[in-house]
């Protein structure tokens, strides 16, 4: 859909990965990702989502090849929800999701109107002053989610993280997620395991086979937004878990 | 049942002090063997002031030490996990006063300070018996820090400064006062230990009571310095406890979980 225009938000350049321990993690991933894309990644377990996401935050360096953007991203700009909820324990709820703004020394009244505002959107406004083991565990995923946004990122990284949840409480975060990124534009990069989730969120599926870790098949995904519950049950929806699943299972073929 | 439980060393001390009196009554055992607690207590009453000083006085070298301890242990702890280096080079040597009994340390130390400073000797003496815990303790802590909130500072780059304050130092808090808690009674232990065999300076502690009491065969007495030690210790333990209950209960899982 978009992503094909002339200047990607983002784009890897024959990125690889070899860890110290001699792990060859990426080979030779090209990817270019639009602004306002909403792309999904999945594959098999070990093929290297964690470590595309991680070179994308700036918290690895890749080997060989090199990450661009389409201009300079402020502090902030790129916001991470990991698989964990990774909260700190000894902070409040509003604590830690105004984390980021206490870290580029945001103003304390404004980064505090902006985490009540947050709060109140992932629904934990009740919530601002408990302690993240009072929470559940897909509250303190809201709670990671409202960190990530309340910086206002241009890119949202999200590492599956949904992937502990029922599905009832997985399907409730997936549309209110949905509702996040149509309101805010960002781009999102959204690993998972599950080819559901991924279609039902993102409008162009990258699929990953293993050892090494490499780019299987790039799937561009045009059903409709808004998307909803109707949408579980459209022929479109089924065919693109159907075209997916495929590619998914070729990859993991190829690899054996 | 909970009241009954929290009750029962109470009631347990006042059967074991009840038989103890009646039993030394009893079998007439002489009061420099076993002196019987009313005695002890009478040693207390005869001489308040002297013992109450000496009290002082130990507190007062525990309490320096434990100081000297938490921060110097909180700092060089710091140190340690900014510059690997600096820590593999001091290291060695910081188990090397750890493992080295401190009564062995003592002759040297008094030839050092000098004869005419004892209480600075007590003070050296007491610290390096109650620094270990705090240094091995903080650096466990401080390293101990959540991976992946590591990896969110940095994807907010945030100083290293910001590091320390806001994500090292609260990880590292549980440890702290958990060595603290060993810490505490090792520095009063430190303490008694340093009097024992450096001597007395300008004040008299509670061990060199014990040992004037001992040398007069005077065993009610000795009993008495004895029983306020164990006081010290206890208060000691105790409000470190406190400490580390009210820092930890809300989000901590060793307090939390409490009901
Ligand atoms: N720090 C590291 N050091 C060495 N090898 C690593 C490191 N991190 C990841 N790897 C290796 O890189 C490969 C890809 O790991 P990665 O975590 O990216 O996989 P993934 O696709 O996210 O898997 P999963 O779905 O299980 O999370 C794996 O073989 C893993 O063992
Ligand atoms: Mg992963």
């Amino acid at each position: 859909m978009m992503g094909q225009g002339p200047a990607p938000f983002l784009e890897l350049q024959g990125v690889t990965k070899r860890f110290p321990n001699g792990t060859l993690a990426l080979t030779d991933i090209s990817l270019a990702v639009g602004d306002g894309e909403f792309l999904a990644i999945v594959g098999a377990s070990g093929c290297g989502k964690s470590t595309i996401l991680r070179h994308v935050a700036g918290l690895v360096a890749p080997t060989a090849g090199r990450i661009t953007w389409s201009q300079p991203l402020a502090a902030g700009g790129v916001g991470m929800v990991f698989q964990e909820p990774t909260l700190m324990p000894w902070a409040r709820i509003r604590d830690n999701v105004r984390l980021p703004l206490d870290l580029a020394k945001v103003p304390r009244a404004e980064a505090d109107a902006r985490v009540t505002a947050l709060l109140a959107q992932v629904g934990l406004a009740d919530y601002a002053q408990a302690y993240p083991r009072e929470l559940s565990g897909g509250m303190k995923m809201r709670a990671s989610i409202a960190r990530a946004l309340v910086t206002r990122p241009r890119l949202l990284l999200m590492d599956e993280p949904f992937a502990a949840l029922d599905e009832i409480t997985r399907q409730k975060l997936n549309d209110d997620l949905l509702a996040l990124w149509r309101e805010q534009r960002f781009t999102a990069m959204f690993v998972t395991h599950s080819v559901y989730e991924g279609v039902y969120l993102a409008n162009r599926a990258i699929v990953m086979a293993p050892r090494p870790g490499r780019i299987h098949a790039d799937i561009p995904l045009d059903l409709p937004y808004p998307r909803d519950e109707a949408l579980r049950t459209d022929a479109r929806y089924a065919a693109a878990c159907r075209t997916v699943s495929l590619a998914l299972a070729d990859a993991m073929r190829g690899a054996a | 049942m909970s009241a009954l439980r929290r009750l029962a060393p109470v009631i347990l001390g006042m059967i074991v002090l009840a038989a103890w009196e009646g039993l030394v009554r009893l079998l007439a055992v002489p009061a420099f063997v076993l002196p019987p607690p009313s005695a002890v207590v009478a040693a207390l009453l005869a001489d308040p002031n002297t013992l109450g000083l000496s009290l002082w006085f130990t507190l007062t070298v525990t309490l320096q030490a434990f100081a000297l301890a938490v921060t110097g242990g909180v700092a060089l702890a710091i140190l340690f996990t900014r510059s690997p280096l600096l820590a593999s080079a001091l290291y060695p040597y910081a188990v090397i006063l750890q493992v080295t009994p401190v009564m062995a340390i003592a002759p040297l130390l008094l030839v050092w300070v000098g004869y005419e400073r004892v209480d600075l000797a007590q003070l050296i003496l007491a610290w390096i018996v109650a620094f270990f815990p705090i240094l091995g303790n903080t650096t466990l802590g401080l390293r101990s820090a959540d991976a992946g909130l590591r990896d969110l500072f940095r994807l907010y780059g945030a100083s290293k400064w910001q590091v320390l304050w806001r994500l090292e130092l609260p990880s590292a808090l549980p440890y702290l006062l958990a060595g603290m808690k060993i810490s505490g009674g090792l520095a009063l232990i430190g303490a008694v230990v340093a009097e024992f065999v450096a001597g007395s300076g300008t004040g008299s502690g509670l061990a060199w009571r014990i040992v004037d009491a001992s040398n007069r065969l005077n065993t009610p007495r000795m009993f008495a310095a004895l029983a306020l030690l164990s006081l010290l210790g206890i208060a000691i333990f105790a409000l470190l406890s406190l400490v580390q209950r009210l820092a930890l209960r809300r989000w901590h899982d060793s307090e939390a979980s409490h009901p």
